[in-house]
């Protein structure tokens, strides 16, 4: 393991080692992936910090992130301005969090800002509509949908304000069968 | 066979998995940790020229209190700087609070290893560090090193997580076959070809005179005789001395507890595999508690990275979507019962008939080949001298279908019927290799007749031979008959006959899994993609369109391979190796067959929450298959001429002769003495017994369970009653509240909030889409409807907890509990 890389100081790899899941070497690649969108506004050499933000049309044209329909919502809430305009830590950040080493209750979190659209702390009936919208892509109809939010607030909504606050959010999701963390099978 | 919600990974490049360990701190550098024992000074600061040691450690020394304090201080931050990235915090103040905690873990980590033992501390605090390196740089190379990683998740973006854990299967699977390999390799192959007798030295390990002339031809070598069967791919290759070789090699003891354990082996990785997914299983009987919330929040699959599949999975959650509603509309839908009922019972009576008449096709066809098999080989057409696989093949091919169509009458929901094909493919995959099982060991009933008639013969012809020659030349000094390895009589030897069975079975079913690909499915895309210029009908879009893959089927087939292999490892040490090469070329094969010509899912019902389900399936194919070899190796006699335990009247006899002749004594009456019935049944009586224990212990851990899980559903209820209806809930306090005059001992309740609806539990019939009254909500909560008063004053404004939605109201106190009795 030689440190023959020269973007990053040792101990900035070892502070983004303890801050995310990632190993060294992966820290690099997702560096190399997030210089690959933008080369010329990205330098090479992170030593000093430099303050360099990538547009969130550049971030949502990932392969991951682009058919994915709460792209827009995902950059918002991992960046600092929360325009979707990401730095290269709120990059870390949310690849750590999103990837499978990052425990339950970590991304219960960041899943109910990512739904949140309003950014009150709560998903209220609005929330919920523009979710399924964005998941159907408007293919059902208003009834249908209306129904549905209403079924999703009676299900999850434990005191009973109409709305889901984080609470109620995480009671609910980590029930979910498909949100267990991924297990490799291994012999 | 899950899919992601909040899952995301980079698409190129091997993926780390190396989050297991503790990590105190970060890694100092080697200087770093002897610049905290040398420049010690005074506590906190560094640096301090040494000379002035002595009078600072005098005048600075802590004193024991300090020291703990700190020390607590120092674990404390060292735990903040393992558990930092769990904090949902943005990633700038997670990489100051880092510093910071690291300054200070660095400062007074030196400090304390002051006074007593310093060095010593100083020393283990680098030596975890360092310890902690490796681990790191150990699992970097661990994960570095899993193969196929990147193909896998190809096969994941395009197609959604279910269909790469059939891969991630296969390749699990690849690697208990490799072990397993590993073992009868080494243990058992090798010592045979470097130390005992070579090819040609001894009857067993010779071609008869009869086939020497047709030993090599390309036909009887793919049929698994001629030079094939004559080698360490079989049983009756194997010499049966006890010992072999300088080492003293034991090979028939080695072959019999090889054999054994791989079972063992298998059994505790299947066993270790399923627990290790059970705690990833159910959470509890909340399955129908939150439907539409998981359907919203947990359907999209993050892995995603192809529009094509992003199309099919949106087309997929809307029907999904449409599917619920139509559910919860269609409960009170009361159709036909009868009619159903008789379906039903129809259809499976016709499944029972289709799978009988599969056996005894089965059965019939193995009977045949017997017949053939006497006959002049010469004379058989191909078809008629692989009969049996093909007919067991293309049974395997054609019921599913039928079953499937057959299910079409049984109107079930679909995951139900899912679960009724699956059950029924694994039936049928089961009679038919118990069948053959079957008619196989008919057969070699008959052989060890043959057998013992040529023994007879053969045993006569020896004495005869000693008899004439002492008698011709006047001695009793006889020399053995010098009569070449080829040309002896020899015994059928049944178990190689078996061996290779299993062995053209398997090869066979390679074929047909082959086969079916190529064209099923990629014959089928070639033609639906350039036909379709020239077609009346869209071929794409209609019949017959792309294939899908079928994960079911594939697994099911791949459950049932494994288990013909475990059959066959005992008579075929070298099917194994067969497999390994199996697996690995379909591995590659099935990778480029499901991204050239198969499209994704649209429609994704899981047969199981966890993969439980399939190893459940190998688990009872495993038991299954250990079955015969146990009976073959307890009551069948081995033949006298070939394989390892030649010369035995049973096979286990080798560990028996092993104990008695090679153990020390005692050995030998520990043994006799744990053989004993009198103490096999005392153990027996205490497994069962600690099974009773244990699962009682497990039901009563469940009930404790739930009955905290009402617990805490009473408790919210509780806070949902007293935050919403005050005056309903405690009954006497109703009945009070009836007798006295002006009520006056409850506060007065909340205002209604109109305008966004109410939120009361009663059962809700609200106007549907259709116009008739749809039944959405559950029955009851324990919370008591809340009682309508006329409105009698004028609404005060209270800043009580805003359980309504009335805009953005931050209230300090919101939340369970926090909110107390509204002020006026």
């Amino acid at each position: 393991m030689g440190n023959k890389q020269t973007i990053f100081t040792a101990q900035q790899l070892d502070a983004y080692q303890d801050c995310t899941y990632f190993t060294r070497k992966e820290i690099l690649r997702l560096f190399y992936r997030y210089r690959d969108l933008a080369p010329q506004l990205v330098p090479l050499d992170y030593t000093n910090h430099p303050d360099v933000k990538l547009p969130y049309e550049l971030i949502g044209s990932m392969p991951e992130l682009k058919d994915n329909p709460f792209r827009q919502r995902i950059a918002e809430v991992f960046s600092e301005d929360g325009q979707g305009n990401m730095t290269l830590n709120d990059f870390l950040d949310m690849f750590s969090v999103l990837s499978e080493m990052a425990p339950r209750d970590l991304k219960a979190y960041y899943a109910f800002k990512i739904y949140d659209f309003n950014d009150d702390d709560f998903i209220c009936k609005s929330d919920l509509e523009k979710t399924l919208n964005k998941l159907t892509r408007n293919e059902l109809t208003e009834d249908e949908v209306r129904m549905v939010c209403e079924k999703v607030i009676d299900e999850a909504d434990l005191d009973n304000d109409g709305r889901l606050s984080l609470e109620d959010f995480q009671h609910m999701i980590v029930r979910a069968p498909d949100f267990l963390r991924y297990r490799n099978s291994d012999t | 066979m899950v899919a992601h919600p909040f899952l995301l990974r980079l698409s190129a490049g091997s993926r780390g998995r190396c989050r297991t360990m503790n990590r105190d701190d970060g890694v100092y550098t080697l200087d770093h940790a002897w610049d905290c024992i040398v420049g010690e000074g005074t506590a906190g600061s560094r640096g301090s020229p040494v000379s002035s040691d002595d009078s600072d450690e005098e005048s600075e020394e802590m004193s024991e209190g300090e020291l703990e304090a700190l020390k607590e201080q120092v674990e404390e931050k060292k735990k903040l700087i393992a558990t930092i990235r769990n904090k949902p915090w943005r990633m700038q103040k997670r990489l100051s609070v880092l510093k910071e905690a690291q300054d200070f873990v660095e400062r007074f980590e030196g400090a304390l290893g002051k006074g007593k033992g310093r060095r010593l501390y100083a020393f283990k605090v680098m030596m975890t560090k360092k310890l902690i390196k490796f681990n790191r740089d150990f699992e970097n190379f661990k994960t570095a090193c899993i193969p196929w990683e990147m193909k896998i998740k190809e096969v994941e973006s395009h197609f959604g997580s279910s269909v790469a854990s059939y891969f991630i299967f296969l390749r699990w699977m690849y690697g208990l076959n490799l072990i397993l390999f590993g073992f009868m390799f080494g243990l058992v192959v090798m010592p045979e070809v470097l130390m005992g007798l070579p090819y040609g030295s001894i009857p067993r390990k010779t071609v008869p005179r009869s086939d020497q002339a047709t030993e090599m031809d390309l036909s009887v070598l793919l049929d698994f005789g001629g030079y094939c069967q004559y080698s360490v791919l079989f049983y009756g290759y194997y010499n049966s001395d006890r010992t072999i070789g300088v080492l003293k090699f034991r090979l028939p003891l080695s072959y019999l507890l090889t054999s054994v354990g791989i079972f063992g082996y298998s059994l505790l990785v299947v066993i270790r595999m399923m627990a290790r997914n059970a705690d990833v299983g159910g959470d509890g009987g909340d399955d129908a508690d939150f439907t539409f919330s998981w359907k919203m929040f947990t359907s999209w699959d993050y892995l995603i990275g192809n529009p094509e599949t992003a199309d099919n999975k949106y087309a997929s959650i809307t029907t999904s979507f449409k599917e619920s509603i139509v559910d919860e509309q269609e409960n009170q839908k009361d159709e036909n019962i009868h009619l159903r009922r008789f379906c039903r019972v129809s259809a499976n009576v016709l499944i029972l008939c289709s799978l009988g008449g599969s056996g005894y096709l089965i059965y019939y066809v193995v009977k045949r080949s017997q017949d053939f098999a006497k006959m002049d080989p010469s004379s058989l057409s191909w078809f008629e001298k692989n009969e049996v696989e093909f007919v067991m093949s293309l049974l395997g091919l054609v019921c599913p279908p039928l079953f499937e169509s057959i299910a079409e009458l049984e109107d079930y929901h679909p995951r139900i019927a899912l679960k009724w094909q699956l059950g029924r493919i694994f039936a049928l995959f089961l009679g038919n290799l118990y069948t053959f099982l079957f008619a196989l060991f008919d057969e070699v009933n008959g052989k060890l007749e043959e057998e013992l008639s040529i023994k007879n013969s053969s045993e006569w012809a020896l004495s005869q031979y000693y008899a004439n020659y002492s008698a011709f030349y006047n001695t009793t000094v006889v020399p053995p008959p010098n009569v070449s390895p080829a040309d002896v009589i020899r015994g059928p030897c049944w178990e190689t006959a078996v061996g290779q069975e299993f062995v053209k079975l398997t090869v066979s079913d390679v074929e047909v899994t082959f086969l079916t690909i190529l064209i099923g499915d990629f014959v089928r895309a070639f033609i639906v993609r350039f036909l379709n210029y020239c077609w009346c009908w869209d071929l794409e879009a209609g019949f017959p369109s792309y294939g899908e893959f079928d994960i079911s089927g594939n697994v099911l087939g791949l459950v049932f391979n494994q288990g013909m292999i475990w059959m066959g490892a005992f008579y075929a040490p070298g099917l194994i190796g067969i497999n390994v090469l199996r697996l690995l070329t379909s591995m590659y094969f099935q990778c480029w067959a499901v991204m050239a010509c198969n499209v994704p899912h649209e429609r994704v019902f899981k047969a199981s929450k966890s993969n439980n389900f399939y190893m459940g399936l190998l688990l009872l194919v495993l038991f299954l298959s250990i079955l015969p070899v146990i009976y073959t190796i307890m009551t069948m006699p081995p033949s006298f001429d070939c394989g390892p335990f030649s010369g035995q009247q049973k096979m286990y006899d080798v560990v028996m002769e092993t104990i008695n002749q090679d153990l020390p004594a005692f050995m030998g009456t520990i043994f006799s003495y744990a053989s004993n019935p009198g103490l096999i049944m005392p153990a027996v009586l205490l497994m069962v017994l600690a099974i009773y224990y244990l699962n009682t212990v497990s039901k009563a851990y469940q009930q404790a369970n739930a009955d905290l899980k009402k617990k805490m559903k009473t408790a919210r209820d509780d806070e949902k009653n007293r935050r919403n209806n005050k005056d309903s809930t405690n009954q006497m306090m109703k009945d009070l509240e009836e007798l006295l005059p002006n009520k006056s001992l409850l506060p007065p309740p909340f205002e209604e909030d109109t305008p966004s609806g109410t939120h009361t539990k009663q059962t809700k019939t609200k106007p549907g889409p259709t116009g008739k009254g749809v039944n959405v909500e559950k029955e009851v909560s324990l919370a008591a409807p809340n009682p309508r008063r006329p409105v009698t004053q004028a609404p005060v404004q209270r800043a009580g907890p805003p359980m309504n939605a009335r805009g953005a109201h931050a209230e300090p106190g919101r939340g369970r509990g926090r909110g107390g009795p509204p002020r006026r």
